[in-house]
C-alpha cells in the first residue's frame, strides 16, 4: 500500500528525516515510536503534502504511484487521512457543514456523485452515535470549544466517513483519559480492513494495547532503526528509547 | 454549506480582473454639460419640476459646499477630484415620466434582467422569486419604475422615487428631508444636497407592518457621471419596514464619484431594518478605475423604544468611505450595524458606524468583519458616544479582521466617548489571518485551497449574514466569494 524510499526532508534548513524507508501493506496495522524529536509527527506530515517541508530525496509511493508532487487535497482524494494531534478550529463552520463539504470534494476529485443530504445526515449521525458525540456538537464550529477528547472522537469520526485507504493517527491517544481512549480505539478498530492500512504514531505502548499493531517500528533521528513485532512496543516501555538514541546518533 | 461548491465554481468561471457586472448599457441619454455651478443645479430642480424651496435648498447647500473642503482624516488615498469634469445629471431620453413598463426604454429593462433584478410584477408574482420585493430601479441619475406601488399604497405605505415624492407628498419630504444629515453635515453630504438627482421614498404610516421587502437598485451606467442619490424612509410610530439597496457600475478605466445621503426616521416604537449589498464596480486589479463612494447615512431613532438597524455587505467601490450610524435620541432606543467589508486588489475601505447615545436606556451593537485580501487596506472606524442624560446607555462592539495574504492591511480606529457614568460600552477586536495550518488542515479532508479560504471566510463572516434578509445572504455569501477570487495562492 505505502512505500516510503530512502526520504530526505528538511525544514529551514534543518534536516529531520535522513534516509527514511519504511513499508505499510494492505491491511496492516504499523505503530511507529520514537523519543520526542524523532522526526514522527514531520514523517506524517510529509505523507499528508504539508507544505513547508522540502524534500531532497526519495519517494513515497501509494499504490505505486509517487504522491510527493501532490497537493494536499489531491492526495487526500487518493486516499491519504491524517489524523492531527492538534486538530484545527475553523469558527463559523459548523462541524456537519464541514464534512459535507470535505465528502463532496472527495467524491468529486474522485469522478463520483455528490451525495444526497439525507444519506449524508444519516451516515453522520450514525457515526457520531457510534464514537458517542453528541448530535448537538455537529451544529457547532468545527472543533471550537471542543474538549482535547472531543477533537480527537471527531478526527475519527471524519475519518470514518471519509473512508480513506491509508490512515495515520498522530498521537491520538495524546490527551486522552481511558474512557476516551477506548471509546477512539474502539472507532479505529471498527476501521481495520483488508484494504486499508494504518500508520499509528505514538509515544507510549498504552494505545497499542487498544489499537493492536501488526508490526512496531522504531524511530530515532528522521530514520526507522529497528522493526519488530508487537512485542517490541512492551521492550520499549520497559526500557526506553536510550539505547536508540545512542544507535543512531 | 451547500453555497460553497457554487461559489468556488462560479469563482473559477471568471478572471481575477472580471467583474460581472461590467457591461455598459447603449441607451439615448439626456446628459448636462459637465461642470459644477448654480446653473446646473436650477437646471436639475427644473428637469424633475420641483417646488421653489426644494431649489433654494439646494442652491443654498451649493454656496454652502463651495466654502467648505473635502475630508482629509480618512486612511484613503486618491488624487484630487475634479468636480467640474463630471456630468451631474444624466438621464434615459425616453424615460420622461413611463406610466407603465412598457414606456420604459427595453435596453433599460434588460439591462436590470442581466443584473437579475426583476422589475415585471407579473413575473414576480409568476414565482421567478420567492418571496415579493418591491423594487424602485434608479438609473444613473433618475429613477425608472417602483414595482409594487399601487399593492403597497393599499395598505398606506409609499414607495417612490424622491423625484417623484418631492411632487406628490412635498409636505412630507419638506418636514423630513435634511433632518437626519444636516446640509452642512459633511463636504459630500452637502454635495448631494445641492445636486441630487434621485433616491428613494418611503413612508410606512403608524402601525402598518410593511407588506413586503422594499429595496432600490442603482445603477451608473453613463460615463464620467456621478450619481447622488437620496433616500429617506419615514417610519411612523409603531411601524416597521425591511429596505435592501444594491449598487452596480460597469468596468470604466477612468473614476465615477458616488455620493449619496440616506436618512432615516423612527418614530415611538418604530422599526428599521436597512440592508446594503454594495457592489459598486471595484477598480481592477492594478487599481485602475472604479468607483468612489463617499456616502453619508444616518438614521434617528426619534421615537421611544424605536429600533434602526444597518446591514452591509461592502464588496464593491476602489474607494469606500461611509459610516452609516444611529443618533439614540428616543428613551430605549437601538441601534445596531452589522458591516462586512471585503477588499481585494488595490481597494481602500474606511468605514464604519456612530452610535450616538442621547436617550435613557438606550443600547447599540456593532458586528464588523473586515476581510483584506490582495494589496487593499481596510480600515474600521467607529464612534460610540454617550452624552450627559444617556443613562444606562450599553453598548457592545465587535470588530474582527482577517487578513489573506501578506500585502494587504487592517485597521481598526474605534473612538469611544462616555459622558455619563452609567454608560457601559465594551469594545473587542481581533485581527488574524488564515493560517496556513488551518489551511493544510481544511485541505487535508480533501478541500481545495480555494474550498478552504470560501469556507474559512464563510465561517467569519457567519454572525453578519444572519443578520441579511433571507434572499439576500446567499447572493451576499456568492458575491464575498467573487470578491476573493485570486487572492489564494
Amino acid at each position: 500500500m505505502l512505500e516510503i524510499r530512502n526520504l530526505h526532508v528538511q525544514i529551514e534548513d534543518k534536516k529531520i528525516l535522513d534516509g527514511l524507508t519504511l513499508t505499510v501493506n494492505d491491511g496492516e496495522v504499523a505503530a511507529i515510536m520514537g523519543p520526542n524529536g524523532s522526526g514522527k509527527s514531520t514523517l506524517s506530515y510529509v505523507i499528508a503534502g504539508k507544505p513547508d517541508y522540502e524534500v531532497l530525496d526519495g519517494e513515497i509511493l501509494l499504490d505505486g504511484e509517487n504522491i510527493l508532487e501532490m497537493e494536499a487535497d489531491a492526495r487526500a482524494a487518493a486516499g491519504v487521512f491524517l489524523a492531527f494531534q492538534y486538530p484545527l478550529e475553523i469558527p463559523g463552520v459548523a462541524t456537519m457543514t464541514f464534512l459535507k463539504a470535505a465528502m463532496n470534494a472527495q467524491r468529486k476529485a474522485r469522478g463520483e456523485d455528490e451525495l444526497a443530504t439525507a444519506d449524508f445526515m444519516k451516515r453522520v449521525r450514525a457515526g457520531a452515535e457510534k464514537l458517542g458525540i453528541p448530535q448537538d456538537m455537529l451544529k457547532r464550529g468545527l472543533n471550537v470549544g471542543f474538549s482535547g477528547g472531543e477533537k480527537k472522537r471527531m478526527e475519527i469520526l471524519q475519518m470514518a466517513l471519509l473512508e480513506p485507504r491509508f490512515c495515520i493517527l498522530d498521537e491520538t491517544d495524546s490527551g486522552l483519559d481511558i474512557d476516551a481512549l477506548k471509546i477512539v480505539s474502539e472507532g479505529v478498530n471498527a476501521l481495520k480492513s483488508p484494504d486499508r492500512a494504518f500508520l499509528v504514531i505514538t509515544h507510549y505502548q498504552r494505545l497499542l494495547n487498544y489499537i493492536v499493531p501488526d508490526t512496531v517500528h522504531v524511530m530515532a533521528h528522521g530514520k526507522i532503526v529497528k522493526t519488530g513485532g508487537k512485542e517490541l512496543a512492551l521492550e520499549l516501555e520497559a526500557n526506553g528509547y536510550a539505547d536508540y538514541k545512542t544507535l543512531a546518533a | 454549506m451547500p453555497a460553497v461548491q457554487e461559489t468556488v465554481e462560479q469563482v473559477r468561471a471568471i478572471d481575477v480582473d472580471q467583474y460581472k457586472y461590467g457591461f455598459v448599457t447603449d441607451v439615448e441619454m439626456e446628459v448636462a454639460p459637465k461642470g459644477l455651478n448654480e446653473d446646473i443645479v436650477r437646471l436639475i430642480s427644473a428637469k424633475k419640476n420641483e417646488p421653489e424651496w426644494m431649489l433654494e435648498w439646494r442652491l443654498d447647500a451649493f454656496r454652502r459646499w463651495q466654502t467648505m473642503r473635502d475630508p482629509q482624516w480618512a486612511r484613503v488615498d486618491y488624487p484630487a477630484i475634479d468636480f467640474n469634469d463630471i456630468h451631474y445629471y444624466a438621464a434615459p431620453k425616453k424615460n420622461a415620466a413611463p406610466k407603465s413598463l412598457d414606456e420604459v426604454d427595453p435596453a433599460i429593462l434588460d439591462a436590470y434582467k442581466k443584473l437579475g433584478i426583476p422589475l415585471r410584477e407579473q413575473e414576480i408574482l409568476a414565482g421567478v422569486q420567492t418571496s415579493k420585493v418591491a423594487v424602485d430601479a434608479v438609473f444613473d441619475s433618475v429613477s425608472v419604475v417602483t414595482t409594487f406601488k399601487e399593492e403597497l399604497a393599499k395598505a398606506g405605505v409609499i414607495f417612490c422615487s424622491i423625484s417623484e415624492a418631492l411632487r406628490e407628498h412635498p409636505e412630507l419630504v419638506k418636514k423630513y428631508i435634511g433632518s437626519v444629515v444636516p446640509v452642512t453635515d459633511n463636504y459630500y453630504a452637502t454635495l448631494n444636497s445641492a445636486v441630487f438627482t434621485d433616491g428613494s421614498f418611503v413612508y410606512i404610516p403608524k402601525g402598518v407592518r410593511c407588506p413586503m421587502e422594499l429595496s432600490t437598485y442603482f445603477r451608473i451606467n453613463e460615463k464620467n457621471t456621478g450619481q447622488f442619490e437620496r433616500t429617506l424612509i419615514i417610519a411612523e410610530e409603531g411601524s416597521y419596514v425591511s429596505y435592501l439597496e444594491g449598487c452596480t457600475a460597469p468596468q470604466r478605466d477612468e473614476n465615477q464619484l458616488h455620493a449619496a445621503v440616506v436618512e432615516l426616521i423612527a418614530l415611538d416604537d418604530a422599526e428599521i431594518k436597512y440592508s446594503t449589498v454594495q457592489n459598486w464596480y471595484p477598480g481592477d486589479s492594478e487599481g485602475k478605475g472604479g468607483i468612489y463612494n463617499f456616502v453619508t447615512k444616518r438614521g434617528d431613532c426619534r421615537g421611544k423604544n424605536s429600533k434602526i438597524s444597518w446591514t452591509q455587505v461592502e464588496t464593491g467601490s476602489s474607494i469606500t468611505w461611509k459610516y452609516p450610524s444611529c443618533i439614540l435620541r428616543g428613551d430605549g432606543s437601538r441601534g445596531e450595524f452589522y458591516s462586512i467589508a471585503v477588499s481585494n486588489g488595490r481597494q481602500q475601505v474606511d468605514s464604519g458606524t456612530k452610535m450616538i447615545h442621547l436617550g435613557k436606556n438606550t443600547t447599540s451593537r456593532i458586528i464588523a468583519k473586515g476581510i483584506s485580501a490582495g494589496r487593499s487596506n481596510s480600515t474600521y472606524r467607529g464612534l460610540v458616544s454617550a452624552h450627559r442624560k444617556a443613562s444606562n446607555a450599553r453598548n457592545f462592539t465587535n470588530c474582527d479582521s482577517l487578513l489573506i495574504g501578506n500585502k494587504c492591511g487592517a485597521h481598526t480606529v474605534p473612538y469611544i466617548e462616555s459622558k455619563n457614568a452609567t454608560a457601559v460600552f465594551e469594545h473587542e477586536a481581533t485581527t488574524s489571518k488564515i493560517s496556513e495550518e488551518q489551511m493544510f488542515y481544511c485541505m487535508q479532508r480533501g478541500l481545495s485551497a480555494e474550498e478552504a479560504t470560501a469556507l474559512i471566510v464563510n465561517g467569519f463572516v457567519k454572525d453578519v449574514l444572519q443578520q441579511l434578509p433571507m434572499e439576500f445572504a446567499v447572493e451576499a455569501q456568492k458575491l464575498i466569494s467573487i470578491s476573493l477570487e485570486g487572492s489564494v495562492g
